[in-house]
């Protein structure tokens, strides 16, 4: 079965398979009305069915394209399985985009047919319809709202399915004969990239390069028809589209749609997902939460807590690695286990994780053990919308905080001289849709892709991603040097919110810091430090002890890696106000604009390069109000001890 | 692709098919109440019609919320009549009244803190559970088919209000905005003909105020629900509604549509208090 399977090369035709070989098998769940309802894989298949049928109908031909717009549900991925069907192109939209970002990539497509999840998302169609003369018919899921939408371009989901059943009835085996068309080479699905860098591009993946790598995946960590998850990310988003398309479709597993975003955290109890994707953004909340709810927990709890979770940072990553641990250590680890870490999964619904991932954005090492310490596999990837997400994968046994791991069984990595990872995978995306300027820019004629990230191997063959590639410099000694792994390093600590590093073309590196209020506040507040504002907070000399500390820390760390111990931090300076996005110092997305700030505080780089012991600065500062005033400050320089490198030290 | 012929067109859509305003359901006809000597109401007379959205304004002490314990029998005037329906009721009691189907909210919330949102919510299908006691204590024949009816019936109003959520949180631990919305769930489970709302956005802040106006003219539109409510917010009120009373001292001052409310001169000295 498994030979036969391995065989099928697109989706629709792998999804009829399911619906043959496990008919009965739940595919998706939808909580509704406070109760799970299950489609099995034939129930869904035979809706997919009849949405194709009546699509066909309504003008859908093969090579077209499609737009999607809403969460997570069921009759989603039954829409966007019955485009496929057709031989037509899904394209998935952010739901919580704007309309205005809506319009471009329906107009770039030339989109006639489009599904909205609900009154809110036909709202946005609507609006942006007279700019995309091509958009026809919109078919709408929840008519909540819209009985009074006299609009002629609307069309109910339920008015589509009878239809589509009629049309089935006329042509029992139509849908058949259209699958049979299709070929692993054909356009699968087209994802618009976010495009924080000018337009939103359009990638294209072909069915074989979506089902390629997920098939690679899914054996690397033995997902089968058993396995379950929770769909809980835009479907936009291509990540989300692998785990609950391309993977649900590969292995057979069961995908579960939650309630609404607010009861994701409910849902994932209920449902007990084994298989579970999250960005480091949303494990940091649900540690966040657990630590808020210990805080108000018993002393004996609390005791408890924080002796056990001694013992697991101590050896429960080690046993999740199946490494020599001590008998006594185990017997502990055991018993935390049945009194701690068994109720502290379930309650943040993991009970059942058999692997889990997080991507997109560095992890703080503290964050990523804690998870693994309490018996969660939770693993790094690495990958792009143009890779479709599987280049490297952490295998069992080989995690660690600060890498993303070797590459997935079938890509091939290297690194450029200035860096730069390039990729060449069975999952890269065929071109940028109507773009052919930028598909030669990223992608050679050899099928190399350059990923704009820069990195290394480390001594293992990790691949460790340090920043993007135009952001990496080198000091003047050639020293490589990357400012976002050394500010994100600094950013792990809950004391510094925002840190921007200063070194290229330089002899050293330094950096400006900007101290969290919140958390520096508690702090402060905990030692009866009596402070009367941010300023104050921030030139005291206690806290720029404590932020001293955590450089020095950052410090120790870089010397233990050869490549990175030449940019440790040789002096720092704590600024005298936030960073803030209406000021231009960050961008929308709170991002630091490092060449900006530069030219802003030149003054201070200055005296930070010059060896000054303090700096004055008067600043232009704009109120939220509007107005703008100045602010006067001295600015303390402090020095950093510095470590010498493991690698010399050995040398010596 | 345009050129493609349609092998089946849904129906030509009709014109937008706003609520109609039916007839009169509740008229109040020279209806008084005073307590010792003091007034609350004297001959006040207006009338609800099916399906409209009804303000009572009126500076504080104006009688307004006793207007509305009159209508749901909280009060019994002294003089004048309440007709429900066509029906005059002179001395109803609350229960009655609420079989009759008029529900209301209340300006400090009523429910019970220590219960979780569905159970609220459920308290308020109390009126429509047949089945005795006993019965429903040992989940016997009908009574656990009844009960697995009115939970569907919650189900679609914790739906209808989006508070899937909360839906096992007690009450007591939900923010104040929040609670206002069960507290209307509480009311709809009821499915009232007549929904009593007593200053339904009080101590709200602008969002949860925009969310309370969406939820009640949804209630109006998807349910033809009548609704009478009292709102000190002008700017809710004239959005809202479609009619609207004015009360001062008791005395009803003024009867309109919001526009015509506004230009009345009695009530823009005795309400907004403008001099002009």
């Amino acid at each position: 079965m498994t030979a036969d399977i391995g065989k099928l090369d697109t989706f629709p035709k792998l999804l009829m398979h399911h619906a043959a070989v496990r008919g009965s098998a739940p595919a998706i769940r939808e909580k509704d009305l406070g109760i799970w309802q299950t489609w099995t894989w034939r129930q869904f298949a035979d809706e997919v069915n009849a949405v194709a049928c009546a699509l066909a109908a309504l003008g859908l031909r093969r090579g077209e394209h499609f737009a999607l717009v809403g969460d997570n549900r069921p009759r989603l991925y039954a829409t966007m399985a019955a485009v496929q069907c057709l031989g037509a192109i899904p394209v998935p939209l952010y739901q919580d985009a704007i309309a205005a970002e809506m319009a471009y990539p329906i107009q770039n497509a030339g989109i006639a047919l489009a599904f909205a999840e609900d009154q809110e998302q036909v709202d946005k169609l609507l609006e942006i319809a007279p700019q995309c003369p091509a958009l026809q018919r919109i078919i709408y899921d929840d008519p909540r709202g819209m009985r009074h939408y006299p609009h002629e371009r609307l069309l109910p989901y339920d008015k589509l399915l009878v239809q589509g059943r009629e049309g089935m009835q006329r042509d029992p085996s139509f849908v058949e004969r259209e699958i049979a068309k299709g070929s692993g080479g054909d356009t699968a699905a087209m994802f618009f990239t976010s495009g924080t860098t000018g337009v939103a591009k359009g990638v294209v993946h072909t069915h074989a390069s979506l089902i390629g790598p997920s098939r690679v995946a899914a054996e690397l960590d033995r997902l089968d028809a058993n396995d379950v998850i929770l769909a809980y990310l835009p479907p936009a988003w291509i990540g989300q589209n692998i785990f609950s398309c391309a993977q649900a479709y590969v292995a057979g597993y069961c995908i579960c749609c939650p309630e609404s975003s607010e009861t994701v955290m409910i849902d994932m109890r209920e449902i007990g997902p084994t298989y579970y994707f999250a960005p480091p953004r949303v494990l940091e909340n649900l540690l966040t939460q657990v630590s808020i709810r210990m805080e108000d927990a018993s002393p004996l709890k609390r005791w408890l807590y924080r002796r056990f979770m001694d013992i697991a940072q101590r050896v429960g990553g080690a046993i999740l690695d199946g490494k020599p641990v001590s008998t006594m250590d185990r017997l502990r680890y055991g018993l935390g286990d049945v009194l701690v870490y068994g109720p502290l999964r379930n309650v943040l619904g993991m009970s059942r994780v058999k692997v889990g991932y997080t991507a997109g954005e560095a992890i703080g090492p503290d964050l990523f053990k804690f998870y693994r310490s309490i018996g969660i596999n939770l693993k790094q990837l690495y990958g792009s919308t143009e890779t479709a997400v599987f280049v490297c994968v952490q295998p069992d046994g080989q995690v660690r905080p600060d890498t993303v791991g070797p590459a997935v069984p079938g890509v091939e990595l290297r690194f450029t001289p200035e860096r730069e990872l390039v990729v060449r995978t069975p999952g890269l995306f065929r071109e940028y849709y109507k773009n052919p300027q930028a598909t030669a820019e990223v992608k050679d004629a050899q099928g190399w892709f350059h990923t704009g990230d820069a990195g290394y191997f480390d001594a293992d063959g990790h691949v460790k991603i340090i920043d993007r590639v135009k952001d990496v410099g080198s000091l003047a000694d050639g020293t490589l040097f990357a400012p976002k792994y050394l500010e994100n390093k600094l950013k792990f600590y809950s004391y510094i919110r925002e840190a921007v590093c200063f070194g290229h073309g330089r002899r050293e590196v330094c950096a400006f810091i900007n101290i969290d209020p919140d958390a520096v506040g508690n702090w402060a507040e905990r030692r009866s430090l009596a402070y009367a504002g941010y300023l104050d907070l921030a030139s005291r000399p206690e806290v720029a002890e404590l932020i001293g500390s955590c450089v020095e820390r950052v410090n120790a760390d870089l010397a233990r890696d050869p490549q990175l111990a030449g940019s440790q931090i040789h002096r720092f300076l704590v600024l005298h106000k936030e960073l803030d996005a209406d000021d231009g110092e960050l961008t929308r997305t709170r991002k630091v604009r490092r060449r900006f700030i530069a030219e802003k505080y030149q003054q201070l780089v200055d005296a930070l390069y010059g060896g000054a012991a303090s700096v004055h600065i008067e600043a232009q500062v704009r109120y939220e109000d509007g107005r703008s005033g100045t602010l006067g400050a001295d600015l303390k320089i402090h020095d950093v001890k510095t470590f010498v490198p493991a690698a010399a030290t050995q040398a010596a | 692709m345009s050129a493609q012929p349609r092998p089946f067109v849904e129906e030509a859509p009709r014109g937008a098919t706003r609520r109609v305003i039916g007839e009169v359901i509740l008229s109040v006809e020279g209806v008084s109440l005073s307590f010792g000597g003091v007034k609350a109401l004297s001959e006040v007379s207006f009338d609800v019609r099916e399906h409209e959205i009804r303000a009572i304004i009126g500076p504080n002490g104006a009688g307004k919320s006793s207007m509305l314990n009159v209508i749901n029998g909280v009060y019994h005037p002294q003089k004048g009549t309440v007709r429900f329906l066509g029906r005059p009721r002179q001395d109803v009691d609350t229960h009655e009244a609420a079989a009759q189907g008029i529900a209301r909210t209340f300006q400090s919330l009523a429910l019970f803190k220590g219960m979780n949102v569905l159970d609220n919510i459920m308290t308020g299908r109390n009126l429509r559970m047949k089945a005795s006691l006993l019965a429903q204590a040992i989940r016997f024949g009908p009574a656990e088919r009844e009960e697995l009816e009115h939970r569907a019936v919650v189900e679609r109003i914790i739906d209808f209000l989006e508070i899937q959520a909360y839906r096992r949180t007690p009450v007591g631990r939900l923010p104040y905005g929040l609670q206002k919305r069960v507290d209307l769930g509480r009311a709809l489970a009821m499915e009232p003909r007549l929904l009593l709302l007593d200053e339904p956005m009080a101590g709200m802040n602008v969002e949860e105020k925009q969310d309370m106006c969406r939820f009640i003219l949804d209630v109006n539109d998807e349910f033809g629900t009548t609704i009478v409510l009292i709102e000190h917010d002008m700017g809710v009120v004239m959005d809202l509604s479609d009619r609207v009373v004015v009360l001062d001292y008791g005395k009803k001052i003024g009867d309109g549509t919001p526009e015509e409310v506004r230009n009345n001169p009695a009530v823009v000295d005795a309400y907004l208090g403008v001099s002009h």
